[in-house]
């Protein structure tokens, strides 16, 4: 016992002073999938409802034409595109804490990251509506997909937005296949527990997993190498996204540091969004044990740092602009700061720059409760840093004339509402269908049951 | 028709009797018998049954390099296809095409993974689950041997040996 305690305390692992055994994983965990309580229904009509705020909006905009939207000359780019980046960046730290930490051994992942995993998939899907809605008429959508037109035309390779086509389409097949992965083992173990109907449903999903040493051999090898492939492709998807923005001439847009910027905004606000889901959840599923005070001072160890890196890319770009020299890209950043947007930026510089601040403090970071509301902070503030990126150095670009400014419509607002429910929604149904902490790899990291043959002997 | 062979399937609550029971059953030159475990058990897997490298491996590196070779193809080809200068730029733009290139890495490496892991692992499975017990997803281990006739005796003893919770016997020992 004593022995592979120890082991487990060297590979990192946080202590689970409340989970004795594997069978208590099952116990609590598989607890979650049984009837769902009021809140849960509350929450699930809310959302459901906000669905239907969604898909009206949109059907409003398919019906009247792109016109119902705050769109136009100068601001081609708004809320669609901003909300576009928001649930691309969020779907960022699940992979994160799923694939980067399960690479780098840090196996207080083991417990959050079935949940944030979950949120990729939900946050991609989610933002992959964006751009059909930003076309305007979504029926044409499948000119995003390369195949040669009626005049043998291919698709412009070069342009960044075929690139992020090409990205946010691997993004999404590769986090829902790791995902789908991953709760195999789980959904097995639901299997073996549950009665009627859903036993049917999980005999189905967990394509006849035993659990034998064949099926984990090959398993956990696979695994480390989805993880190996899923590391650069998260990196790289919202480096595409950035570029999005950097390979055009606009002032504001057009750096070298987007990629790397944009990278860490994205797990910056994923984390957050990890946090602000997980608290309710813990709590009402009863996972205090799972999710310990530990775990949560580890995310928030892990919003400081990147809330850090933005910052600083935040002040980077001030003193370029000003450093530079340019004209256009000097009064851009004035705009920013002063113009009309001012109120935007500075939303995004106290959510972002100064709130998180907070976490240096030891107390902070081992509060719950401060924790949920800093990252409810963070949220708001990276969904106005794209709007901040987007909207501002759009309406305010090289020509005086061509200045101009945009308002978003009530349909915009409307979509924008939506598509948090809509990721609720299948965050709602994801909480009572799949196990929401990874069972299998919980019980790596408590002690196994062991009978003392060697130390016996 | 009987397959001549008899099944065992024992059923553990500990890890290291579950890890010494298949090195015993190995030190025997028994190999078609099966492991249950919840959990990946490296010491199970490695110690126990002396698996270390998988043909995953394989299948990830050429569903990684078809991938981007296919990107560079593909891109290049379209280029050529119907020359068309856009933006001043080169009509093969190569480190533009780059980044498709690095999608599809991702994309068919990660796919061929999947497949890779379902022919080796025999997935999906659908096939009744008799040598299982679903306590092998809880908090217990297993092993299943399927001994010719001759050697059922040997093989019961050395489960019985490590004292399983439970042994099932099958008189229809099958490979799984």
């Amino acid at each position: 016992m004593a022995t592979a305690e120890s082991e487990l305390r060297r590979r990192g692992a946080l202590p689970h002073p409340d989970v004795g055994k594997y069978s208590d994983v099952n116990r609590d965990v598989l607890k979650v999938l049984s009837r769902p309580g009021k809140g849960w229904w509350i929450l699930f009509s809310i959302a459901l409802a906000g669905v239907g705020i969604f898909f009206l909006s949109w059907f409003t905009q398919i019906v009247r034409g792109i016109g119902v939207s705050g769109l136009n000359a100068p601001v081609g780019w708004g809320v669609y595109i901003t909300t576009f980046v928001f649930w691309v960046g969020i779907a960022h730290s699940g992979t994160l804490i799923s694939a980067i930490l399960f690479l780098f051994r840090a196996p207080w992942r083991q417990s959050i990251y079935r949940a944030a995993e979950a949120m990729t998939v939900f946050a991609v899907m989610t933002a992959g509506l964006f751009p059909l809605i930003h076309v305007g008429r979504v029926w044409h959508a499948y000119w995003l997909v390369p195949y040669p037109n009626s005049r043998f035309l291919w698709p412009n390779f070069r342009s960044p937005l075929v690139w992020d086509v090409f990205a946010v389409t691997t993004y999404f097949t590769v986090s829902a296949v790791f995902f789908y992965l991953g709760t195999i083992p789980d959904l097995a173990a639901a299997r073996d527990q549950a009665r009627g109907l859903r036993k049917k449903f999980y005999q189905v999903t967990a394509l006849g997993w035993r659990g034998t040493d064949r099926e984990w051999h090959h398993f956990s090898k696979a695994y480390i190498y989805l993880a190996a492939l899923a590391t650069p492709l998260v990196l790289s998807v919202h480096s595409v996204v950035s570029w999005d923005f950097a390979m055009s001439i606009v002032p504001g847009w057009h750096t070298t540091i987007f990629a790397p910027y944009f990278v860490a905004g994205a797990i910056f606000s994923g984390v957050a969004m990890v946090i602000t889901l997980a608290v309710p959840m813990r709590k009402f599923f009863g996972l205090e044990a799972y999710l310990t005070v530990k775990h949560f001072e580890a995310m928030a160890k892990l919003c400081l740092l990147t809330a850090t890196i933005v910052l600083y890319a935040y002040l980077t770009e001030y003193f370029l602009a000003w450093y530079s020299g340019e004209p256009p890209e000097r009064g851009s950043f004035w705009n920013r700061a002063f113009g009309s947007y001012w109120w935007a930026n500075w939303i995004m510089l106290t959510c972002n720059g100064l709130v998180p601040l907070m976490l240096w403090f030891k107390r902070v970071r081992r509060s719950i409760a401060a924790l949920f509301v800093i990252s409810i902070f963070i949220n708001i503030g990276m969904w106005f840093e794209r709007f901040v990126i987007i909207v501002t150095s759009l309406s305010h670009e090289y020509e005086p004339w061509a200045w101009g400014l945009y308002r978003p419509s009530v349909v915009e607002m409307g979509i924008l509402l939506g598509s948090f429910c809509w990721f609720g929604f299948w965050f709602l149904l994801f909480t009572r269908l799949l196990p929401p902490v990874a069972i299998a790899e919980m019980k790596e990291v408590i002690p196994p049951p062991m009978r003392g043959v060697k130390e016996a002997s | 028709m009987t397959s001549g062979r008899q099944g065992f399937f024992a059923l553990f609550e500990h890890l290291d009797s579950t890890v010494e029971a298949c090195k015993a059953l190995r030190a025997k030159g028994h190999k078609g018998f099966r492991a249950y475990a919840p959990l990946p058990e490296h010491h199970l897997l490695e110690e126990g049954l002396g698996l270390t490298r998988s043909p995953v491996r394989v299948f990830t590196l050429a569903g990684g390099l078809t991938g981007a070779a296919t990107g560079f193809a593909f891109t290049s080809w379209t280029s050529v296809d119907w020359p068309l200068i856009t933006g001043g730029k080169p009509i093969l733009s190569i480190p533009a095409y780059v980044v498709i290139a690095f999608e599809m890495t991702i994309l068919f490496g990660a796919l061929a993974t999947v497949i890779g892991l379902f022919i080796n692992s025999r997935l999906p499975n659908f096939s009744p689950m008799v040598a299982y017990h679903p306590e092998c997803s809880n908090g217990s281990f297993g092993i299943y041997v399927a001994a010719p006739a001759a050697q059922a005796n040997e093989v019961r003893d050395i489960l019985e040996g490590f004292e399983p919770a439970e042994l099932r016997e099958d008189p229809e020992g099958f490979d799984v």
